[in-house]
């Protein structure tokens, strides 16, 4: 188990309760009700830790290495997932992945960005950073899912857009453009879950969506924290600071009207449940795919429009 | 820095400096390096005579040198949500905010103007880059809508002339959904079949560049003007090395297939009302008179090949 900063103090009584398990193994009852009680322990300080994380211990947490993957949603929600490749222009990006596959009986078109859970695979997909033929598949793909009347799930976990000279020769920000085009015109149900990290342009690319949700602890930014400290406080130590101005949090953002759910996430956070996390998020796409197909491609389109245009007159006062 | 030199020296300095005359009557041209008398630059459109560097141009003179004789009427433009997200940095949002109109004398760094170029109807929305950096909040999203049902009012093209590093990260993810909303204002244009024609000028950066200043049906751009996603100084953090000549200058973006054309300035009007009359009115504009000598250039024997097609299908024998 990988522990935050904050998570020290939980770090060290579920230490010690390990060290004692190990100890009753030997049979002594004295040692099991002391490890029931450092368990409680435990929990409670969990509990009240995460009841109040501050904007900046969130983000650590939308970073944790061990949270749920796309690949990893993927293969609990999704049968027969048949992963589709390329732009057709250039190149194979797998920061983002798509495909076909279906889920709770129907086939989607499942895409999101994948980070990668080792130092092999987060090189693989390039830390979820997509270059511009990342967001060409995602449009390509979207218009396939169009095509054939299919509903779009996209995953969004990404820190942003890779910052580099060939993604910037190919058109990075047409790219993006492009995709939130796409997004905005496809005449199917899109539904949109923020699952880590949804970092700015690279994020709303693939989250101009009928229905966006985040989980508890997830964020969705215009900038890092970490930009936004450089740039505005001249220095990147105050990202706590930035993090709080930002307002990046699950919680804000439906208070502000830019995501329309929150999903709940395991005690202590997406990282110490997995499984729990993704089977939440099923049953929100599950509720939000089956009420969106109710209506008729231009409806859905109009609908999705609406949202946005509406967005903005809300603010937080 | 405390609030007399943060606040009550700029209030001052702005009273004194209320003066006709230009502090400063020579300009130094940042490429060169020539000095230029002001009234030359100006009359140049800020355009160094030396070396033809492009600079930067006031909003208002910008929409003076595009409009026919310079005529133009602004529109106002819809209230945005002031300060939604209460944000506050070194300084309160309200209070950078407050500083910036005082500044510019605008409301926020867009305007929208009606008027024709080269003799055609157009709207314009132009950001100006004194105001926060021309960064891209709700009120510019919103201004860029009023522009799109402007134009569709109208029948009328939209230009868009974005100036702008980006996001205004004072109004955080409400400035991200200008992305989508600006798109939204992009499609409304398209839908109404009318042209979208963006000029993209220095610089034109982040959120807004990957919005709707990369879906002009037609992207025009001035020399040397900075275009691209991600800013160079954060490319050469993430990749460690030096960036090419030119790199994301508005002949980089031509040659990488990403604009159709870059124009100099002093031929922007003409450039424009061109591009807009050839789109809007496609019918011939007087009577038209054969071309001359077609007789004698076409042999006999293909004329009377073609005549005789029946319906086109089968082409003479080459």
């Amino acid at each position: 188990m990988h522990f935050l900063d904050f998570e020290k103090p939980i770090a060290e009584l579920e230490g010690k309760i390990e060290e004692l398990r190990h100890l009753s193994d030997t049979g002594d009852m004295n040692i099991a009700e002391e490890v029931s009680k450092l368990q409680a322990k435990a929990e409670r300080l969990l509990r009240q830790t995460y009841a109040k994380l501050t904007p900046w211990q969130k983000t650590q947490v939308a970073r944790h290495p061990e949270r749920p993957h796309f690949s990893d949603y993927v293969d609990r929600l999704v049968e027969d997932f048949t992963p589709l490749c390329g732009d057709r222009l250039f190149g194979e990006d797998r920061a983002i992945i798509g495909g076909l596959g279906r889920f709770r009986g129907h086939t989607c078109m499942w895409i999101g960005h994948e980070k990668g859970h080792d130092t092999a695979t987060r090189v693989r997909h390039n830390f979820g950073m997509a270059r511009p033929e990342g967001y060409r598949k995602a449009q390509r793909l979207m218009r396939m899912a169009e095509r054939f009347g299919l509903p779009v799930i996209t995953l969004v976990d990404t820190p942003g857009a890779y910052p580099g000279i060939g993604a910037e020769e190919r058109g990075q920000a047409e790219a993006i453009a492009r995709a939130i085009e796409t997004c905005l015109d496809i005449k199917v149900p899109l539904i949109s879950a923020v699952i880590g990290e949804g970092g700015s342009g690279g994020a709303i690319a693939l989250a101009s969506a009928n229905t966006v949700v985040m989980l508890e602890h997830s964020i969705y930014s215009v900038i890092s924290p970490e930009g936004c400290a450089s740039i505005l406080w001249r220095s990147g130590d105050q990202a706590k600071e930035a993090a709080e101005a930002l307002r990046l949090t699950a919680q804000d953002l439906h208070r502000l009207g830019v995501i329309d759910h929150v999903v709940t996430e395991p005690l202590g956070g997406a990282q110490r449940d997995g499984t729990a996390t993704i089977d939440a998020v099923g049953r929100v796409l599950e509720r939000e795919m089956m009420s969106l197909r109710e209506h008729d491609g231009p409806t859905l389109k109009r609908l999705r429009r609406d949202k946005f245009l509406e967005m903005g007159k809300q603010g937080l006062h | 820095m405390n609030w007399i030199s943060n606040y009550v020296r700029p209030r001052f300095r702005a009273l004194v400096a209320k003066s006709e005359v230009p502090d400063n009557l020579w300009e130094k041209c940042d490429s060169c390096g020539q000095m230029i008398f002001h009234r030359e630059l100006a009359q140049n459109l800020r355009v160094c005579p030396h070396c033809s560097h492009h600079m930067r141009i006031p909003v208002n003179q910008r929409l003076e040198l595009l409009f026919d004789e310079g005529q133009y009427q602004t529109i106002e433009l819809p209230e945005a949500a002031q300060d939604p997200l209460r944000f506050r940095d070194r300084r309160r949002y309200t209070e950078r905010l407050r500083e910036a109109r005082a500044k510019t004398e605008a409301q926020d760094a867009i305007v929208v103007a009606h008027g024709t170029i080269g003799g055609g109807k157009a709207v314009v929305a132009a950001f100006n880059f004194a105001f926060m950096g021309g960064s891209m909040g709700v009120a510019v999203g919103e201004g860029l809508l009023a522009a799109a049902k402007l134009a569709c009012l109208q029948e009328a093209p939209l230009i868009a002339i974005p100036a702008s590093g980006g996001a205004r990260m004072q109004e955080g993810i409400l400035s991200l959904m200008q992305m989508p909303r600006t798109t939204i204002a992009v499609e409304m244009v398209k839908d109404a079949g009318l042209p979208y024609i963006v000029l993209l000028s220095d610089p034109t950066t982040g959120g807004v560049s990957a919005s709707f200043a990369m879906l002009g049906d037609i992207a025009v751009s001035e020399p040397g003007a900075v275009i691209g996603f991600a800013g160079a100084r954060v490319i050469e953090e993430t990749i460690r090395e030096k960036l090419p000549e030119g790199f994301q200058r508005a002949e980089y973006l031509l040659e990488h297939g990403m604009i159709d054309m870059v124009v100099d300035r002093r031929e922007l009007r003409e450039t424009l009302g061109r591009t807009i009359k050839l789109l809007c009115r496609p019918e011939p504009e007087g009577e038209i008179v054969p071309l001359p000598g077609t007789d004698l250039d076409v042999p006999e024997k293909t004329r009377v090949t073609e005549a005789s097609r029946p319906d086109g299908q089968d082409r003479p024998a080459e």
